[in-house]
């Protein structure tokens, strides 16, 4: 009697789960991201709060690897056709998405169909400059954002004799800078991450000089790289000279030379400010960041920085409601509390201008000053067809061969005027592809 | 009297080699025949738009210096992880063969290495290396010698030389040992009564007749560094600097996946498999007449 009353009562509660489903099943919706560690908890968390936010949407973020192997994924999976809705594609693969007229939705598009307002000119201009097409309609939706800034270590300086609280402002004066922190006996002066993203393309934009023809690829695919003109070579060629006393010592590729920083061989450091986490977690020093360092001989400079990380795009393919679904994320997304969490967290910097309202009336700058770095940096000029950003295709192993080249100069190889030349050599063959593949 | 044993099914046989055949078909012959179709197209990563373009690849492949570069490459690379491996097995192969206490003990520990897979193998040897942090780095500057091999292509070489090599040494050894142990012994006492010592009768004995299996290891050498040490090269120095430790393989994998650069990629490992056919074939065909069973 008792087991059938057991029985009958785990029945009804299995029937009435079974009943109560279809009310609870909500559409479920894939993100594709690649941000690991303590990044990949902040998404977890945003992701979280979504689906706390609301009950008819289940946002799934999945970790797929690094940039470039959460974007082969994607793309495989779009070959395949399990394509997840969102995927977070890195900036140099920008051009290579755009391209995908077939595979992707675009965000203003998407926005318009779920009925929910959006407007690209919210979004700081040097976020919005990147991922919007030439009618200036946002293509996908921008997410971490950062740009470079140096790094200097102040312990090193006070070492050296240096003022800790005032980094150098130009090249030239990071060259004596690290000649006095060697001397004080560190092994190394200065050492940068993403040696193409910092000390080329932003180069380029910082000192308003072409990287490639037709305004940086944005007018055209016909655009050929030109960023072996005498400036990019006297800088490439000066850190290379500087190598010989250890004023610059090359840390790897990436940001493996992140290590090098924090275990404070390096009195200086230029990387994304979005190294602010490791650095805040892994230095046993009181470090700063500043802006990024410029020739002062060239005219105009400096003129801003551009931004690299990384966009959401929409992947079609997928049915109407889950793009709705889609659509509601994104307007969460770019919800100022949202943007000032991410900011406030992680080094990246707010991508809506309500987002940095909101922190300045926060006065979040004044209780860490030196966090709108980077914001100020990007925007407090508009930007020219020199500094908007880049777009070009096959960008992926275009940094692959400035690797190559780049590590060639710093092994003495080559100099900086050959190293530069075959890179843009070898870039322009991978150009022409890109622009058969695209007519 | 002699006994024949004929079976007269012809379905069986069949049956019983089917699981092969499919095996081989799905994963060998299938891929192979893709990446033929693929290399004579220009397709988008998407596989949106794609375009017949006969060998324009090609032609491309051998127009790039890099790729030649990268052939050089792959040449010395498995010519010395090959024989480092194989030296150093065969070394420690005749060493283990002597011993009498706590033989297994030995053998065992000199097996270890091949249970690591590549990438874990390549972790380990990145971390003792390490420019900034490496353990091996600090003794290495203690006695005033610099090791950068992010910047230099000699140390670069050298390092993924020796952790490939490191991992293929435990299967020579194997193959090496077990070869020994079937040499029989009185051909061996024999050559000690006539006063030859334990140099000797390794040359004139025991290296002949490991040739067999000196020969079969050769093969699998090579078609390691080749093909397997991927993980390694993409864990310890990415091909870099600048191309030094830029293997075939691995320039196949950063164009196609990376790059995103099908049809080139597609190209690149139909030559790699056209270098692995001619290479076998040639073994086959030259090393082994020198070869006595």
């Amino acid at each position: 009697m008792i087991a059938n009353k057991t029985l009958l009562g785990a029945l009804s509660a299995v029937m009435m789960g079974a009943m109560s489903l279809p009310a609870l099943a909500a559409t479920e919706i894939q993100w594709w991201h690649a941000m690991g560690g303590a990044l990949g908890d902040r998404v977890n968390e945003i992701a979280e709060n979504f689906n706390r936010s609301q009950d008819k949407y289940k946002l799934l973020a999945i970790y797929k690897g690094n940039y470039s192997e959460t974007m082969t994924a994607g793309i495989a999976a779009f070959r395949a056709k399990k394509q997840p809705h969102i995927l977070q594609v890195f900036e140099v693969g920008t051009a290579t998405m755009m391209g995908a007229k077939g595979a992707i939705k675009p965000v203003y598009e998407l926005m318009a169909e779920a009925g929910i307002p959006f407007d690209a000119n919210d979004y700081l201009g040097a976020v919005k400059g990147y991922y919007t097409n030439t009618e200036g309609k946002m293509l996908s939706m921008p997410f971490n954002s950062s740009t470079p800034v140096l790094w200097w270590n102040k312990d090193a300086f006070v070492k050296a004799g240096l003022d800790p609280e005032k980094p150098p402002k130009t090249w030239p004066e990071v060259g004596e800078y690290a000649k006095k922190i060697v001397a004080a006996g560190y092994p190394c002066g200065f050492s940068t991450a993403w040696q193409s993203w910092i000390h080329l393309e932003n180069f380029s934009a910082w000192h308003n000089v072409p990287f490639g023809t037709l305004e940086n690829g944005f007018a055209g695919t016909g655009t050929e790289f030109t960023f072996n003109s005498p400036l990019h070579v006297k800088h490439i060629q000066q850190m290379a000279d500087w190598q010989k006393d250890k004023i610059f010592v090359y840390g790897g590729r990436r940001n493996l030379g992140n290590a090098k920083f924090i275990a404070g061989e390096c009195g200086m450091y230029t990387e994304s400010s979005a190294g602010y986490g490791s650095f805040k977690a892994g230095a046993k020093f009181p470090f700063g960041a500043s802006n990024l360092p410029y020739w002062p001989d060239v005219k105009g400079a400096p003129q801003n920085t551009i931004i690299g990380g990384s966009s959401l795009w929409v992947l079609s393919g997928h049915d109407a409601e889950s793009y709705k679904g889609v659509a509601a994320f994104f307007n969460f997304l770019s919800l100022p509390m949202v943007q000032a969490y991410w900011h406030a967290n992680t080094g990246y910097v707010p991508i809506t201008n309500a987002a940095y309202e909101l922190m300045k009336k926060l006065k979040y700058y004044d209780d860490n000053p030196g966090r709108d770095i980077p914001i100020l940096q990007m925007g407090s000029k508009a930007p020219t067809p020199n500094s908007k950003g880049l777009r070009f295709g096959n960008f992926v192993q275009v940094r692959g061969i400035i690797y190559e080249e780049l590590e060639a100069i710093w092994a003495g190889k080559k100099t900086a005027q050959q190293g530069l030349d075959d890179a843009v050599k070898r870039g322009n063959v991978l150009l022409r592809k890109f622009e058969k593949m695209q007519n | 009297m002699e006994k024949r044993v004929v079976f007269r099914q012809t379905f069986l046989p069949y049956l019983l080699l089917a699981p092969q055949v499919l095996v081989t078909l799905v994963f060998f012959f299938w891929p192979a025949s893709q990446a033929l179709y693929q290399s004579v197209l220009r397709e988008d990563a998407f596989g949106l738009s794609s375009e017949f373009i006969w060998f324009e690849n090609f032609s491309a492949l051998f127009a790039e210096a890099e790729y030649l570069h990268s052939l050089e490459v792959t040449a010395l690379f498995s010519l010395a992880v090959a024989t480092t491996a194989m030296t150093i097995a065969l070394y420690l192969a005749v060493q283990a063969d002597r011993v009498i206490h706590g033989a297994m003990v030995y053998k065992t520990l000199l097996i270890w290495p091949y249970a690591v897979a590549p990438a874990v193998a390549g972790v380990l040897w990145m971390f003792l290396f390490n420019p900034s942090m490496g353990i091996v780095v600090f003794a290495l500057r203690a006695v005033g010698y610099d090791w950068n091999h992010a910047l230099n292509g000699h140390q670069a070489m050298a390092l993924v030389t020796v952790s490939a090599a490191w991992k293929q040494i435990s299967y020579n050894f194997l193959f090496f040992l077990a070869g020994m142990q079937a040499i029989p012994k009185s051909l061996i006492e024999a050559a000690a009564i006539d006063g030859a010592r334990p140099a000797r009768r390794f040359w004139t004995i025991v290296f002949p007749l490991l040739a067999p299996t000196t020969f079969f290891l050769l093969v699998m050498n090579v078609v390691y560094a080749f093909f397997d040490t991927f993980g390694i090269i993409h864990q310890v120095t990415e091909g870099g600097p600048a191309g030094a430790t830029n293997i075939l393989v691995y320039k196949v994998f950063h164009d196609g996946f990376l790059g995103l650069d099908l049809g080139g990629s597609a190209a690149q490992s139909v030559v790699l498999m056209a270098i692995v056919i001619l290479l076998t074939v040639f073994q086959f065909q030259y090393i082994e007449r020198k070869v006595h069973y």
